[in-house]
Parts: C-alpha cells; sequence; structure tokens
C-alpha cells in the first residue's frame, strides 16, 4: 500500500510538472524599472548585413559554409549579457555581437549564442566550441596567450558593489577584513586577492550569485568592473549600490581563436566602422546607458 | 611530470583541502546518520517518521542542489557568518548521513532477533538493548557499506570545488584554464584521489579484520 | 516493523510515555520547520509575487525543458552504462588474465575518480578532437555528460553485476559445463540472466544515482534541470530580490519525485523477486552502491546471501517508507 502511494505521489508530482505547461506569457518577475523618468527609451540600432565576405579564416570559412556563427557570451548580467525566462537575450555585449557578426555577413538570426561562464572561457575558446566571445572579457597578456584579442571597445574599471546602507566601505583601500565575493577565473579576482588589500575572498561560479551572497549578509561587496555592478544595481535600487571608484582598467575585447589574425582584424575593422557611424553609441545608450552609466567615449583599438 | 612539479604547492593545498574536509563531514555524517538510524528504530511514531522523511529527502536530492541550500536558503533561515567551508560540510555531512543511516538500520537488522529477544528479557530497555546489544554486534555488518560511503564522500567533496573550497577539482580547473594540456593534470589529480580513496578502503579491511577476531 | 523486537509492546506506563515523547518530538520538529517558514516568510520568500513566477509560461518551459534534457541524458547514459556495465564484468571474469586486468583497472580508475573530474575531462577531451568525432563534436557537453556519466556507472554495475555472479550457486556453473555448455553459454544463458535478476534492486538504486547526478551537468554549462534553476534563480527579479527559495523548492520536489518513481520501481521489482522460488534472494532494495566496497565483499555480509534471517523480516516497502 505504501509504495503505491509513493508512486502515486511521485507520479503525481511528475505529471503535473510535465502538463504545466501554458501559464502567463511575458518575463517573469517584476517589469523593468524605466530609469529615464518617463522619457521615451532609447532604440537598438539596426546594422546592415555585410555581402560577400571574403576573410581568409579558417573558422569563419566554417561558420559561412555552415550559415550560421556561435557567439559565447553570458546569460546573467543585466544591461550587458542578458537572458530572460523566454531565451531573450539583450544588452550591449550582445549588440556589439551583433554588430560584427553583421560586418561578417551574417544576420541577427544566423547567431546561435551559447552561455559560456567565466570559468571556461579559455576553454571553450581555445578549443573552438565557439567562434567569437563577447563576455565582458578583459584583455591582458596572461590570456592572450591562449586566445586572441579584437579591441578593447569599452573600457570598464573594477569597482565594488556594497549594500545600501553600508558606511564602513568606502573604497579598496577600506577591505581590510571584510568578506568580498567574485568569480573564478576574474581579473578583479586577481586583484583583491593580493596582500595590500587585506580583504578576504569567497569565489563562486557566477556574478548573480555574489550578489545573492551580498543581499544575504554574507559578504560584505561584490568586486568585479563597474559596468556589470552598475547592472546589478540599477536591478535592485532598494537594496544595493556602486561606490562608483574604480581601481583597476578593464579594457573588454572580443575573444577568439588565438592566431586567427585574419579574422582579428576583419571584427577590428567592424568594431571601428560601427564606433564611427554612431552605432556604437545608439546601442550604448539603449543597454548599458539604461543602467546610468554615463557614455564615455571607446577606448583606441588595439591591433596586433 | 612538469605540471606537478610547477604547481606543488597547488597540488598540495588542493590534497589536503580535500581530505581535510571529507574527514570532518565524514564525522558529522556518521554522528547524524547514527541520530537518524536511532529514530528510524525508535518506538516513538514522530522520531521514526522525521528520520524517514530525512533520509528520503537527502536521498533522493542531487548534492549539488544541497549546496544551493547551504548557500541561498540556509544563511536566510539560520542567520549569516558561515564561511563556504562550513557550509560545504554541511551539505555533504547532511548528505551523507542519509546513507550512513541506511547502512546502520540493514546492520541493525542483520543482528539475529534472539539477540535482542534474549535482552528484552534480561529487563533491558530500548538504549540499553541498542547500545550494548545490538549496536556493538551490527559494527560488523556495517563497516563494508560504510567504506564505500566513506569513499563516495571523499569523490562528492569535488563538488565543494565549484563553492569556493580549495580542493583537489578546483587544482584541476586552475590549472587547465592557465592552459595547461587535460591528460597530464587529469592523471595526476585521479592518482591523489586513488591515493586517498585507497586509504579509505585499506583502512577500513584493516578494521574488518580486527572485528572479525572478536566473532 | 521488524524493529519492534527492540522494545517490549509498550504496556499502560510506556504508553503515557510514548506519548509524551511523541508530543515532544512532534512538537520540537514542528517548531523548527515553524522557525525556518516563519524565517524565510519574513524575509519575503514566500510573498505571492513570489510564487508568480511558476505561472509564467517562460519558466513553465525552462522547467520543462530542463526535465527534458535531463531524462535525455540519464535514459542514454543508463541504457550505455548497463551495456557496458555487462561488458566490463565479464570482462572482468574472464579466465584470461590480461583481459580480466585490464578490466578491472579500467573499474578501479574510473571508481576512484569523482565524476565531475571525469565529465570535466571528457568535455576537454571532446572539444579538443572535435573535428574528427562527427556527431559527437556536434554537441560536446551534451555528450561529455552522457560518456562521463556512462563510463563511471558502467564501473559500478559491472561490480553488483560481478557480485550478482558470485553469488550463483557454484552447483549450476558445474552442471552446466556437465552437460556441456561452452563458457560463453555459461555466462549468457545462466550467469548473466541470475545476476541481473537478483541484483535488480540495486541496479536500479544506481540508476537513481545516475539521475541525480546528471546534475553535475553545470560544470560543463550542460542546461539540464538543475542549471536552468539555477540562471532563472539568477535572472529573475521579485521585490529587488532572487526567488531561490521557490526555485529550490520546486526544483528539489521535482528530483525527489523522479527518484521516488525510480526507486519505486525497485521496490517492486525486489517484491516480484521474493515471491519466484530460484533460490536466489534478491538483494535489499535502496542501497545505492555509490562506491566500491559494498561488493567487494560480496560473499561477506551485505552480498544477497547475507546471513541472518532478519533480512527477510525486514520488508523491503520499510526501506522505502
Amino acid at each position: 500500500m505504501k509504495l503505491r502511494k509513493t508512486a502515486a505521489v511521485a507520479i503525481a508530482v511528475l505529471a503535473l510538472t510535465a502538463t504545466a505547461c501554458g501559464g502567463e506569457s511575458g518575463t517573469a518577475g517584476d517589469k523593468p524599472k524605466d530609469p529615464t523618468g518617463g522619457k521615451e527609451a532609447p532604440k537598438l540600432p539596426t546594422y546592415t548585413v555585410a555581402k560577400d565576405v571574403k576573410i581568409d579564416s579558417p573558422a569563419l570559412k566554417k561558420a559561412q559554409k555552415a550559415g550560421k556563427i556561435t557567439f559565447g557570451a553570458k546569460n546573467d548580467q543585466p544591461y550587458l549579457g542578458f537572458e530572460d525566462t523566454d531565451g531573450k537575450r539583450s544588452g550591449f555585449d550582445i549588440e556589439i555581437a551583433k554588430m560584427v557578426a553583421a560586418d561578417l555577413g551574417f544576420s541577427a538570426d544566423q547567431i546561435t549564442f551559447k552561455t559560456v561562464d567565466s570559468g571556461v572561457r579559455e576553454t571553450t575558446i581555445s578549443k573552438g566550441d565557439i567562434d567569437l566571445y563577447v563576455g565582458t572579457y578583459t584583455i591582458n597578456d596572461e590570456r592572450k596567450k591562449q586566445v586572441g584579442f579584437a579591441g578593447p571597445y569599452f573600457m570598464a574599471g573594477a569597482d565594488l558593489l556594497v549594500r545600501k546602507d553600508e558606511k564602513a566601505i568606502t573604497g579598496a583601500d577600506s577591505l581590510k577584513g571584510k568578506k568580498v565575493c567574485s568569480i573564478v577565473g576574474s581579473t578583479p579576482l586577481q586583484e583583491i586577492k593580493k596582500p595590500k588589500y587585506g580583504a578576504e575572498t569567497v569565489e563562486l561560479s557566477k556574478y548573480s550569485e555574489c550578489v545573492q551572497q551580498l543581499i544575504n549578509n554574507e559578504v560584505d561587496a561584490v568586486t568585479t568592473d563597474d559596468a556589470i555592478l552598475k547592472g546589478y544595481a540599477a536591478q535592485r535600487p532598494t537594496k544595493l549600490k556602486v561606490l562608483g571608484k574604480p581601481f583597476t582598467k578593464e579594457p573588454y575585447g572580443i575573444g577568439m581563436s588565438k592566431g586567427d589574425k585574419a579574422l582579428r582584424d576583419a571584427v577590428s575593422d567592424a568594431l571601428e566602422a560601427h564606433i564611427k557611424n554612431g552605432d556604437y553609441k545608439k546601442a550604448y545608450d539603449a543597454t548599458l546607458g539604461l543602467s546610468g552609466s554615463e557614455f564615455t567615449e571607446p577606448p583606441a583599438l588595439e591591433r596586433y | 611530470m612538469n605540471v606537478l612539479l610547477d604547481h606543488l604547492p597547488e597540488f598540495r593545498d588542493g590534497f589536503i583541502g580535500t581530505v581535510l574536509l571529507t574527514a570532518a563531514s565524514a564525522l558529522l555524517a556518521m554522528v547524524l546518520g547514527l541520530v537518524m538510524a536511532g529514530f528510524r528504530v525508535s518506538p516513538v511514531p514522530p522520531l521514526r517518521f522525521f528520520g524517514t522523511a530525512w533520509v528520503t529527502l537527502f536521498r533522493n536530492t542531487p548534492l549539488t542542489l544541497l549546496f544551493l541550500v547551504a548557500w541561498f536558503v540556509v544563511p536566510a533561515v539560520f542567520g549569516t557568518g558561515m564561511s563556504p567551508w562550513t557550509k560545504a560540510l554541511l551539505a555533504l555531512g547532511f548528505y551523507t548521513s542519509a546513507f550512513v543511516c541506511e547502512a546502520v538500520r540493514s546492520g541493525v537488522s542483520t543482528v539475529p532477533l534472539g539477540q535482542a529477544e534474549a535482552a528484552r528479557s534480561l529487563g533491558m530497555t530500548f538504549f540499553q538493548t541498542l547500545r550494548l546489544i545490538v549496536l556493538p554486534q551490527a559494527t560488523r555488518t556495517v563497516v563494508p557499506p560504510l567504506s564505500s560511503i566513506f569513499i563516495a564522500l571523499t569523490k562528492n567533496s569535488a563538488i565543494a570545488g565549484a563553492f569556493s573550497v580549495t580542493e583537489l577539482f578546483g587544482v584541476q580547473k586552475l590549472l587547465s584554464d592557465k592552459g595547461f594540456a587535460i591528460a597530464p593534470i587529469f592523471l595526476w589529480v585521479a592518482l591523489a584521489y586513488l591515493v586517498i580513496t585507497f586509504t579509505i578502503s585499506g583502512l577500513f579491511r584493516l578494521l574488518e579484520r580486527r572485528l572479525e577476531v572478536a566473532r | 516493523m521488524s524493529s519492534s523486537v527492540l522494545y517490549d509492546a509498550p504496556g499502560p506506563k510506556a504508553l503515557v510515555r510514548n506519548r509524551i515523547y511523541s508530543v515532544v518530538g512532534s512538537l520540537l520538529i514542528l517548531a523548527l520547520i515553524g522557525y525556518a517558514v516563519l524565517q524565510l516568510a519574513d524575509r519575503g520568500h514566500f510573498a505571492p509575487e513570489m510564487w508568480n513566477i511558476f505561472n509564467n509560461a517562460g519558466v513553465r518551459a525552462n522547467i520543462r525543458d530542463g526535465i527534458l534534457s535531463t531524462l535525455q541524458v540519464f535514459v542514454v547514459a543508463a541504457v550505455l552504462s548497463l551495456v557496458l556495465g555487462v561488458g566490463l564484468a565479464v570482462a572482468r571474469l574472464s579466465d584470461h588474465r590480461a583481459v580480466s586486468a585490464v578490466a578491472t583497472g579500467f573499474i578501479e580508475l574510473f571508481r576512484a575518480v569523482p565524476l565531475l573530474i571525469t565529465i570535466y575531462a571528457m568535455w576537454v577531451l571532446f572539444l579538443t578532437y572535435k573535428e574528427n568525432l562527427g556527431f559527437i563534436g556536434e554537441s560536446s557537453a551534451y555528450w561529455a555528460l552522457v560518456i562521463g556519466l556512462t563510463v563511471y556507472n558502467a564501473c559500478v554495475q559491472a561490480e553488483v553485476l560481478r557480485a550478482g555472479v558470485n553469488a550463483v550457486p557454484k552447483g549450476q556453473v558445474e552442471a552446466a559445463y556437465a552437460l556441456g555448455l561452452r563458457k560463453s553459454q555459461v555466462m549468457t544463458m545462466l550467469l548473466i540472466p541470475q545476476a541481473v535478476r537478483s541484483m535488480m534492486p540495486t541496479i536500479i538504486s544506481q540508476l537513481v544515482v545516475t539521475l541525480k547526478d546528471t546534475s553535475l551537468g553545470y560544470i560543463i554549462t550542460y542546461a539540464e534541470l538543475l542549471y536552468a534553476a539555477r540562471t532563472m534563480a539568477n535572472n529573475i527579479i521579485v521585490n529587488d530580490d532572487n526567488p531561490y527559495v521557490p526555485v529550490v523548492i520546486v526544483v528539489g520536489a521535482i528530483y525527489v519525485a523522479m527518484c521516488l518513481a525510480l526507486s519505486s520501481v525497485a521496490t517492486w521489482i525486489e517484491k516480484r523477486g521474493r515471491r519466484a522460488k530460484t533460490g536466489i534472494v534478491p538483494a535489499a532494495a535502496g542501497e545505492p552502491l555509490e562506491a566500491p566496497g559494498v561488493l567487494e565483499t560480496a560473499a561477506g555480509p551485505v552480498g544477497p546471501q547475507a546471513p541472518g534471517g532478519p533480512e527477510g523480516t525486514e520488508g523491503p516497502a520499510d526501506k522505502q517508507n
């Protein structure tokens, strides 16, 4: 009897979840707040898809043959790289991906986005699991040994996200003995681990999980690039704030296979063109700009 | 060869981390498992029910989910301030305790009925019967499954690596993210786990032999 | 309950005492649960808006897709691991020293290494040789998870089967040889069927472990149920907070339900097996053999031929319920 009951309950729960289709449409959770204060929200730019692109890059040729290009991206960074419950991606990095793809001859629906967490970025890029990577990816020498970078297309800086009522932490120099959360394999984490800060570090695999730890009072601050942090603060304006005192420079690049110079140049060209024709600023205003960061001119491209 | 020699401190820290975490959670799991097994055979229905619920819950939930609970739900209930290590300890200890409980309980059931009956007829109470007669005899049958449970625990501790605890799996990730070939790292890490698991099964075999003499 | 032998049928005094214990015990347990619920409610985790997310079509679709991809991995890995498990068991029991040694080494290695590490290593390996792998290279994360689960669980299943084979009475094998059956015939017609039969509950318990372990796919960002749940918990904002608690509770319930459904199959089979008069007692259900050890002592106390009658007195249903 008991056995039957267990089985019945188990099957009932399974059936409930299995038939749980339908339901309200639209994004789950709160409606995004409108930080523009009633003004009309800036619109996303549209990009013209280039035709007959001929670039001597093995990765690109393969993508052209397949008729689709694969971008690695983050899925939990509001206004940068975010995926809502309907699977729709949005954010500044996503726009960068679209404009680059357009110049390489791929329309927006020929892009396949794959969520790649920070910890496995180098592996997926260097092994060719994705063609290009846009996900708040800081260019540095250590990484250049493993992957190629086009850009930088944006200059961020490591900053601190704290609770709204935080008084003790005023900047990176007041972190002594505080618990700071960041994610495995990120550059601000390497920085904050240096003994001069004297901070205790907690490493998780996603920034959003760090943010949750901060809200739960489990850690005292979250450190990573200001652009990412501002997105989280804008999502939860009653609970969190960004200090606004960046203490490193984090130039974002587009990651790709290391030896592919032709592709690197083509991506750099695409970035340059879109910065010049104003698409870049439009994309910024319609994404990152909404989190309250001022527009700044992009840094000069580094070609190598 | 070079990967190991160049990163000896990392490997050492990872190894020690795994050993410590395993030992601590094994202890917690033993204590909890024994208590729960006691609950499950006790004459008090609510305790029996609690023990059963405990085992069902922890045995049928993925360990990763328990880690998420330890990180995101437990602080909301019991307040903050636990270190990542403590959280990993709780998740691993609670999870493993369900398996320990079941091993102990089936051990108890292999003690011949006459033993317990004899103890009862001598006027022993439930606790006396359990403590003086049944559990010491159950130990023998419980030892082999316990060995496998603790070996599983050793391997499960790898999950803690993704939750801010320094241990062997974290070393593999760290080094492969630095761009070293996966094969040699994998072999060295695997070897380290083999050392730990063989030590555990060796110790338990020794224990088994010691207990056999008493039979 | 078999455990009743541990204490007398309670008399009037004991009844009163037990009743007091019952009340105190239930109160304590209820207080603990109540405290947890209150604390969570206090932080707004039980606000209706928090739970309303499950009315959303996208959230439901995500959970459904998560369940489907979890089951997809589970089914393929379960079938492959059973096939490979039989192969490994036969190889380890082989009379050829070399074959047996290779199988033993394979089993010991992959059983001792954490599954997480095997999966990660498989994934990097598949990505490295992506070009040469054809369809496997196309979805390396999926296959890394499937193959990782297969290899590990096959090793455990092989040991389960070996224990089952060892439990078949020697006389049967001798009789079979005396009748002129070949080695392969003895294995396929006599040993394996009986081993599978007697170890069925343990095999299914191990399948429950396989099912739970699909959640390790998060390490290589394979979007199974738990990964989907984490993404949702991270990305949905309700009342300036993330719905971790509701998501964990719902997904936890789904996992428990899936595992219970699977292990109730084990219990059912065990009950059926008990009815048949084969002389081989099916092993008790409900003890997933996560690791070596249990089976090394197949002839020992926990094996299928465990000494001590009480094994039989403890009904299988007690184990689950």
